[in-house]
């Protein structure tokens, strides 16, 4: 386990169609937590750096909901979920909906875990019901890329 | 051909073999009997694994009748790679976003917010 370094860890599961994040913060888990419960905080944080990020509802707590909207240029992309269990400092076990794919749902689980020192190692894992789904996943929201990946690997192919 | 590319490539190394022929091939160029040695497995059966991983793009094999040695395409394999990279990095990104924030909260904050009653 890495303990002095920050970086995000990625791990794409070749068995289960799951995703995990893993990063480590300097910060006791009670203030990580608050970032992911607190949407005055939330949303300071999880927008990706070019849209605009506001939330029409977040109610973190268990049986609680959330949606959010991405907004850039003009255009919105709506993301909603359930909160399925909430335990303060410890765990959120949510569902996660890119609205543009409405059947599409991830089961998203966040553990925080202290690791002494006032640090906090912080684990989510994204479980969707296929691998396609899961690749799908993991290019959500980085549709520029994926586009480029696509062109090059149609030349290589095609070379 | 419905999957996309990077589908066929993640399903085709979502097998334990696959992935190490492609580890094997990341050394060097083989043919399918040389492949075949490590594992208590037939030629065919190293044949039938080698045709996925050439559907997805990954391995490509010689024209050399007698040999056909199979190789790895490096390039597509990177491309994967680096796929998974940029989402890290998306990760990484607002992570550091979540640092900044981190250091400006006080250290005795409650893990959740106040209890706002009615529904905003």
């Amino acid at each position: 386990m890495t303990t002095n370094t920050h970086e995000t860890e990625i791990i794409s599961d070749p068995d289960v169609p799951l995703v995990r994040i893993i990063r480590g913060f300097d910060a006791p888990r009670e203030k990580v937590f608050r970032a992911h419960t607190d949407p005055e905080l939330v949303v300071q944080w999880l927008g990706p750096r070019r849209h605009e990020m506001r939330i029409d509802h977040f109610d973190c707590r268990t049986g609680g909901s959330y949606r959010y909207l991405h907004v850039s240029d003009g255009s919105e992309y709506g993301f909603h979920g359930c909160f399925h269990e909430v335990r303060p400092s410890e765990t959120i076990v949510q569902t996660f909906t890119y609205e543009g794919v409405p059947d599409g749902v991830a089961l998203e689980r966040l553990v925080f875990e202290d690791t002494g020192d006032g640090r906090t190692l912080l684990t989510s894992t994204s479980l969707v019901d296929t691998f396609e789904g899961r690749d799908a996943f993991v290019a959500s929201g980085m549709e520029d890329g994926l586009r480029e990946a696509y062109e090059r690997l149609d030349e290589l192919l095609a070379g | 051909m419905t999957a996309d590319p990077l589908s066929k490539m993640f399903s085709a190394l979502a097998d334990p073999t696959r992935r190490d022929i492609v580890a094997r091939l990341a050394i060097g160029d083989a043919t399918v009997g040389e492949l075949a040695r490590p594992y208590d497995v037939t030629v065919q059966a190293v044949s039938k694994h080698l045709k996925v991983l050439e559907g997805a793009g990954l391995v490509s094999r010689s024209q050399d009748a007698q040999r056909r040695p199979v190789h790895l395409e490096a390039e597509v394999f990177d491309l994967m790679t680096k796929w998974i990279e940029r989402y890290r990095l998306r990760a990484e990104e607002r992570y550091r976003r979540l640092d900044g924030l981190l250091r400006t909260m006080p250290d005795d904050i409650e893990p959740m917010p106040p209890e706002t009653g009615a529904p905003r």
